[in-house]
């Protein structure tokens, strides 16, 4: 196979359309994911601005119950799978991994092009739903049945598009955990890689691990769908005023395989973040990050202890009180590796030279985000406590903190930051502040009230607050929400602008502008095709070595040999 | 851990396994596929579990056929087995034959799998419907075996692929290997299938 490769990898000038469009290098591949990502994340902004004014006035926003059921349902899963996941593992994992372990390009780079042309394959039979009779899936974003099998070709669509993007994430996911395995350079053991690359490698464990339930689940509700099967639909079941007649089968058994994915799905979204922040964060301040290991180690522990805990999605399912419990117990456990790492992040700003670009501020906001997500984690996590808000606005203001905005964020982040690396040019620093210090305030603005809105009793996915007198008092509260939204929005397309305008304007950026440690840097802005010179870069220390004690720089980059100044890393 | 530099400039100094790329993506892809068949065959297990009138299965499978297919498939195994011997020592006729073999077992458990599945038609079994009790029965019938019979349509055409290539003087040791994970692996899951669908 290798000789294969070399075959592949020949210098030769290659056509625009090999070059750009089908292309086997990994960093093309990767900006593909990402620019896909990001015009997806457009289409699923407008579908959020949309519910948001329904919300706040639900009579001129024009959406009727259907639609607006439809436009959650969309935006949910365009966000989740087809944004976040694919932006973080498929964009920021093909362009980093290969840079930050010192390879050339993936294990199998053909496969990986296959990976990146499911995904446009399986956006198309996903939008495609708007243009069928009956309109596109309006069961949630998690496709519970019996409500899902009554809808029409939308849900079938919305379940094909779903098994494509499972395979290209399957063939993302054997690339990544093969090249971070197989492929590291010379001296790059695993304890001396990148939190990045530990991230993006973790993620794809559960991936690969994760998304074949899904497989499995959707194959099921497809041939309940259109075959007339029961796997889901219990006895006695009443649909469109007639009784099934092929019954017997369980809705709970979905519950049961769609969280197996769902919940190491929203650590799939929180891990790459984790990891991309961590090196973020000890570039702008300076210092190592503290507690290498233990982040590892804590990453390791929530990847496991993420297939334990799906049980608590479905406390009001119908589940036994003991089983409950055991659900409560794994839960709140993870809340000791997330505030380890919390912790780290902290002590690793503590005293350092803090740099603020708008990676880092994306960085610390991160933090902030994730904090009061998963804050409020702890209280959906006990059963006595789920049961009073479940499925209300309080669990959709937990979600989207620690799992939308704060993956947003580090993908924010990770763009800032890598953004030279990919174009040599580097991004407006002052447009990012801007950016960050409107995004960070409507973020809250937008999200927090929510908490009261939920306490209060206000159900999530509800399309009028109309229709229970008891919800009248939060017309205000809905309306000052969705104006925090709008502007969350605009500071978001404030970002867009930014990104395409320093494509042309930006200033040019030299190899290593921010003066940072790993191995992407030690190769030009852009990288050439292979990545780096004849010569694979050699590694000698971990990737952390900034401000060492007697240097002459306050960074040592991985490739200096420990020689001329002694180096406390591992 | 840190083998000689290899000889081709795009290959890996460290890698953490003595084994190709290939093999270790084929590992991997086992492994997620293992969470794909546990999804079915455990749904299966909890809808089985959660009705009352599942019929009893030696009452309507003839076991012995299916016994048969299963003795089939291992014995292809076997052969699989041998083949991956043979072109380690680079003797590429008998690898040809071994894996004609081989294809020729995945093309028969085929062939009887579509006569049993005629035969479970006409005897009235639908998709969706069954004249033995609750319907999910001849659900979770065609679904799982349907499922493992795509897989064993893939191997066939993947060994296939493999024994021409082995014929035509292009034999790979390690791509006949890993084939072999992978046929091992449908051979694997159909003893599974075989115990919970058929026997119990």
């Amino acid at each position: 196979m290798a000789v294969v490769q070399a075959q592949l990898h020949e210098e030769r000038p290659l056509s625009f359309w090999r070059r750009y469009i089908f292309s086997l290098d990994h960093k093309v591949i990767g900006i593909q994911y990402l620019v896909t990502s990001m015009a997806m994340a457009l289409v699923g902004g407008l579908l959020a601005m949309l519910v948001r004014f329904a919300l706040g006035w639900p009579e001129a926003s024009g959406l009727t119950p259907a639609s607006y059921m439809s436009a959650v349902t969309m935006h949910g899963t365009i966000m989740t799978f087809f944004v976040l996941s694919t932006a973080l593992t498929g964009g920021f994992g093909n362009f980093l991994i290969p840079l930050q372990i010192g390879a050339r390009d993936m294990a199998y780079p053909f496969l990986n092009m296959v990976s990146y042309w499911l995904y446009p394959v399986s956006l198309v039979v996903l939008l495609a739903s708007y243009f069928v009779p009956g309109g596109p899936a309006s069961a949630g974003w998690t496709a519970y049945p019996p409500l899902s099998v009554q809808g029409g070709t939308g849900q079938a669509l919305w379940l094909i598009s779903l098994a494509i993007l499972i395979i290209a994430f399957l063939f993302g996911s054997l690339n990544y955990i093969t090249t971070v395995l197989q492929l590291r350079t010379k001296g790059m053991s695993l304890l001396r890689m990148p939190l990045t690359v530990w991230g993006l490698f973790i993620t794809a464990i559960l991936s690969l691990l994760s998304f074949p339930m899904l497989l499995a689940a959707s194959i099921m509700l497809l041939f309940d769908l259109l075959g007339g099967t029961s796997f889901f639909l219990p006895f006695n079941i009443v649909i469109d005023g007639g009784q099934v007649t092929a019954a017997g089968g369980d809705p709970l058994l979905y519950q049961h395989l769609f969280w197996f994915l769902g919940h190491p799905e929203v650590y799939i979204l929180i891990l790459p973040a984790m990891g991309m922040v961590s090196d973020i964060m000890a570039n702008n301040a300076r210092r190592p990050i503290f507690g290498y290991k233990t982040m590892v180690l804590s990453m390791a522990a929530i990847a496991v202890l993420s297939f334990l805990v799906w049980g608590h999605h479905m406390f009001v399912s119908g589940m036994h009180p003991l089983l409950g419990t055991a659900f409560m117990a794994t839960t709140l456990v993870i809340a000791i590796p997330s505030a380890i790492k919390t912790f780290h992040w902290l002590a690793t700003l503590w005293r350092g030279k803090l740099r603020f670009t708008p990676q880092m501020l994306f960085s610390i906001g991160f933090v902030s985000v994730f904090v009061t997500g998963g804050l409020t984690g702890l209280v959906l996590g006990s059963p006595a406590l789920d049961m009073y808000v479940h499925d209300t606005y309080f669990v959709v203001a937990h979600f989207h903190f620690v799992m939308a905005s704060a993956s947003l964020f580090g993908i924010f982040a990770g763009l800032y930051h890598w953004f030279p690396k990919m174009f040599g040019r580097k991004m407006n620093e002052r447009l990012g502040r801007i950016h960050f210090w409107i995004a960070l305030p409507a973020t809250y603005a937008t999200f927090f009230p929510m908490h009261f809105a939920g306490i209060g009793g206000m159900m999530r996915r509800i399309y009028s607050i109309e229709f229970y007198d008891y919800l009248a008092r939060f017309e205000g509260l809905n309306q000052f929400i969705t104006i925090a939204a709008f502007i969350m929005g605009a500071a978001h397309m404030l970002f867009l602008v930014n990104f395409v305008w320093s494509l042309k304007y930006g200033e040019r950026a030299e190899a290593n502008p921010w003066q940072a440690t790993t191995l992407e840097w030690e190769t030009p802005s852009p990288p050439p095709h292979g990545n780096f010179g004849e010569e694979l870069p050699e590694v000698h220390r971990w990737a952390y070595d900034y401000s060492v004690p007697g240097a002459t720089t306050d960074y040592i980059p991985q490739t200096v040999s420990p020689r001329p100044v002694a180096a406390p890393g591992p | 851990m840190h083998p000689a530099p290899a000889q081709v400039k795009w290959d890996a100094p460290s890698p953490a396994f003595e084994a190709s790329w290939g093999k270790v993506m084929m590992w991997l892809f086992l492994l997620s596929d293992t969470l794909t068949f546990t999804g079915l065959l455990g749904g299966y297990g909890f809808l089985r579990a959660s009705s009352q009138a599942w019929p009893t299965p030696e009452q309507v499978f003839n076991v012995n056929l299916v016994g048969f297919m299963t003795f089939l498939l291992i014995c292809s195994s076997a052969t699989m087995a041998a083949a991956v011997g043979t072109a380690r020592r680079g003797e590429t006729v008998r690898t040809g034959r071994l894996l004609g073999l081989t294809v020729l077992g995945g093309l028969l458990f085929l062939a009887l799998q579509a006569y049993e599945w005629i035969h479970f038609i006409q005897a009235g079994a639908r998709l969706a419907s069954n004249p033995w009790g609750v319907p999910l029965f001849s659900t979770t019938f065609f679904v799982i075996t349907g499922f493992h019979g795509l897989h064993v349509t893939a191997g066939v055409i993947y060994l296939t692929t493999v024994t021409f290539r082995a014929l035509q003087g292009r034999l790979d040791p390690d791509g006949v290997e890993t084939a072999g994970l992978y046929w091992h692996f449908v051979d694997l899951v159909w003893v599974f299938v075989f115990t919970f669908m058929y026997l119990i």
